[in-house]
């Protein structure tokens, strides 16, 4: 039996755990008018306030107020309603078919629909996405055909990717979209050199990247934003903060204050935002794109969400937190804030939500079945078999040709 | 006695040597109060306390480096990489320092570092949840690697590797955590329990790194394994008739060369068997070994059955996977001559 210690290390703790009542009423959410808007060039040492407060438009109240408000036309905000509603749906619908055998694995992104769909809405079609596995908001929202989401989740014969990928990690190429990959946080950096080499072009293209709270811990995302600030990229450096990373709590990754700060060591703009408004993510992206458009450089935003459900189908997240802490979130339900904030407007209504979900629900169902026709995970169509040597080069070198003969035998 | 699976013989393993020496600890990604994605560590922050089971931030070169640096100072950290497929953050840590301490301090500082990461695939997990990357780790100079196929081994062997003074890379076959798996995907899950190798005892007791077991006995040819490929060649063994003598080689490296000698200077052929990529894998290194061992009792030459050299593909995991059948076919390849 060797030493006995008494241990002074200390360890980070999560806010709540399972049979704990969650109350978040210590964060502190400044409304939305107590927040300036600084003008898109601002230096950035001026504006070193936004990474310790929050940007919001939408009050508690879910009225839009404030300087940040973008004052978006009703007929956009209406489309993001859809996107998020839709997005949510496809969600559900994917997540369903897991359980039922016909995906290997599904990633949702439940309560934080707000980010990509607005982000996305916010930039162009031209700037280049490195998303993480759960901005499918992204390709909802550029307009990507549901057949060819399901089919690449199915591996099937029509599968863009050749049946290579683990659902949720797509790729699309003629949307800018990047192809996902499955080490967290390592294309962060590689958007950097995306806009470098957009202004080395003399380009207007900017990129887009995302890293979850948790992923930020890597080393890449310091490669990211020291390359950006040192050569002033035209990125956007997203890091969405929704609290847990599977079981670990965002306290574990911090350090005790916010996630924005990160930025101000390498005199980048950042900024935290409400990632369950629609609206204020909009603007502050529609900002930050301004910016790196103008030529004024890369900017850091902290996108404050959670995460409603499990972290994967492959989790049990009672076993870690306590149960519907969702519900007990401050920020509550990106869908149903603008829903509310749209119905109050006279825009929209209950009614009108619920047509728009059963007309949804129709579209995902032809889809996956028009998906499911060209082949399922299990019993194929897949694409040849023979294709498993492709693309691992240009050009097949003789081993693989080799290998690929074996193979057939 | 017990009937454990792998998960439990290594979450016994770590409670054992936890229980028997403070400067044992466990960190990784949700090893804490989750117990680990597949459960390894479960339980084991409730009993020994929240410092000695740490949550990490998700930084694999983190993790490494700070288990080197708390054992330069006295700890015998057991770093938990959550999948293979993610230790490569952590290489250089690992490559450059890990594994050079002791030499290039001339013994003056070490790291008694323990890495357990689950590997391989069949789990259909695509390319990055299926690797198995040991032929990188073997080819560095100064880390022992071992891979267990049973939950008697692994908690045996894990045991050893934490008391050793030297770090280790110790591979977890995941296919393996709840059953030995014979390489039919279509066959309905074994288990563990009735096994004799998930007979394990409860108490205390230790496999020597750097020894190799005898599978089965036999006599026409030497079929070379580790991990899951194990239950597979084993399988594979038993349906072709064929009298093969198969080894586990439990340990990698330090490999276990006179036990496999021995077996293809009898037999007089020789079968490599691992799931991971072909080239510059471990098996060439094998095939190097025997060669050299037993040139001049060879009577055929000495057969691969690898992984294709590609990414580990989603939908064509079982065309990938080298099932029995070609095991089959190499065993009677190198029985033709
Ligand atoms: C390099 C690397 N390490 C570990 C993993 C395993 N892993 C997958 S997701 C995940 C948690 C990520 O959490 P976070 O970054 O907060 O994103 P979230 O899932 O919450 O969106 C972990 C540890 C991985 N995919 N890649």
């Amino acid at each position: 039996m060797s030493a006995r210690y008494h241990s002074k290390l200390r360890i980070p703790e999560a806010p709540f755990r399972p049979r704990e009542n969650p109350d978040y009423s210590f964060l502190h959410l400044p409304s939305p008018e107590d927040v300036a808007k600084p003008d898109c060039m601002a230096d950035a040492d001026t504006i070193r306030q936004l990474a310790f407060s929050m940007v919001r438009v939408l009050d508690d109240d879910q009225n839009a107020k404030g300087a940040w408000d973008p004052q978006l036309p009703v007929s956009e905000l209406l489309e993001g309603l859809r996107i998020m509603t839709l997005t949510r749906l496809y969600d559900d619908r994917l997540f369903r078919m897991q359980r039922q055998g016909k995906l290997s694995f599904y990633v949702k992104c439940t309560g934080e629909e707000a980010i990509a769909v607005a982000q996305a809405m916010a930039l162009r079609s031209g700037d280049m996405l490195f998303p993480t596995y759960r901005q499918q908001g992204l390709l909802l929202a550029r307009g990507r055909e549901l057949v060819d989401m399901m089919c690449n989740c199915i591996s099937n014969s029509r599968d863009n990717q050749k049946g290579r990928q683990l659902p949720s990690l797509y790729s699309w190429k003629e949307g800018n979209f990047f192809s996902v990959s499955g080490n967290l946080a390592t294309q962060f950096s590689q958007a950097v050199g995306w806009a470098m080499a957009s202004a080395y072009k003399g380009e207007d293209h900017i990129a887009s990247a995302w890293v979850g709270e948790g992923s930020s811990a890597e080393a890449d995302v310091y490669h990211a934003l020291l390359f950006a600030s040192a050569y002033q990229a035209p990125v956007l450096l997203n890091l969405v903060n929704n609290q847990w990373a599977i079981s670990t709590p965002q306290t574990v990754a911090c350090g005790g204050t916010t996630f924005a700060v990160r930025g101000l060591g390498f005199n980048l703009p950042s900024i935290r935002v409400d990632g369950n408004d629609l609206l204020a993510v909009y603007a502050v992206t529609r900002w930050a794109a301004e910016r790196a458009r103008l030529g004024g450089g890369p900017t850091f935003i902290e996108l404050f969400t959670y995460r409603a459900e499990g972290h994967s189908t492959s989790d049990d997240p009672d076993a870690y937190r306590p149960k519907d802490e969702w519900h007990s979130w401050p920020l509550g339900d990106p869908v149903a804030r603008l829903k509310t904030h749209l119905i109050q407007r006279q825009q929209w209504s209950d009614e009108k939500q619920e047509e728009l979900e059963y007309t949804l629900t129709e579209e995902l169902t032809e889809a996956w079945g028009e998906a499911e026709s060209y082949g399922s995970l299990q019993d194929g169509p897949h694409w040849p078999l023979s294709s498993m040597f492709d693309d691992v080069f240009k050009e097949m070198p003789a081993h693989l040709r080799r290998q690929r003969h074996q193979m057939e035998m | 006695m017990a009937s454990m699976n792998m998960v439990q013989a290594i979450n016994s393993a770590l409670d054992i040597t936890m229980e028997r020496d403070q400067n044992v600890l466990c960190l990784g990604e949700d090893v804490g109060y989750f117990g680990g994605v597949f459960r390894c560590t479960a339980g084991l922050q409730e009993k020994h306390g929240q410092h000695r089971v740490l949550d990490t931030p998700i930084a694999e070169a983190g993790i490494v480096a700070a288990a080197i640096g708390m054992g330069v100072n006295g700890l015998r950290p057991v770093a938990e990489i959550q999948f293979a497929d993610y230790i490569y953050p952590a290489f250089d840590q690992i490559v450059s320092e890990l594994a050079r301490l002791r030499y290039r301090s001339s013994g003056e500082f070490y790291a008694p570092v323990t890495i357990r990461s689950p590997c391989g695939g069949g789990i259909r997990g695509g390319q990055t949840h299926s690797q198995s990357p040991e032929g990188i780790f073997t080819h560095v100079c100064g880390l022992k690697v071992v891979m267990p196929s049973n939950p008697y081994d692994a908690k045996g062997l894990l045991i050893s590797a934490i008391e050793d003074d030297d770090p280790i890379i110790y591979f977890e076959p995941k296919r393996c955590y709840n059953g030995p798996f014979d390489g039919d995907p279509d066959k309905a899950a074994q288990s563990w329990n009735g096994h004799p190798k998930g007979e394990v005892p409860e108490v205390y007791y230790t496999i020597p790194i750097g020894e190799a077991a005898i599978v089965r006995p036999g006599s026409a040819v030497t079929v070379l394994t580790y991990g899951t490929m194990v239950h597979v060649a084993e399988a594979a063994i038993e349906r072709s008739d064929i009298d093969a003598e198969q080894i586990d080689l439990r340990t990698l490296l330090p490999l276990d060369l006179e036990a496999v000698a021995e077996s293809v200077q009898k037999t007089r052929r020789c079968v490599v068997v691992h799931e991971a990529t072909r080239t510059g894998g471990y098996g060439a290194e094998l095939v190097a070994d025997v060669q050299e061992e037993c040139f001049w009792h060879l009577e055929a030459p000495i057969q691969r059955v690898t992984g294709w050299d590609t990414p580990y593909p989603h939908a064509f995991e079982w065309d990938y996977f080298p099932g029995q059948d070609r095991i089959i076919a190499a065993m009677r390849c190198a029985l033709e001559v």
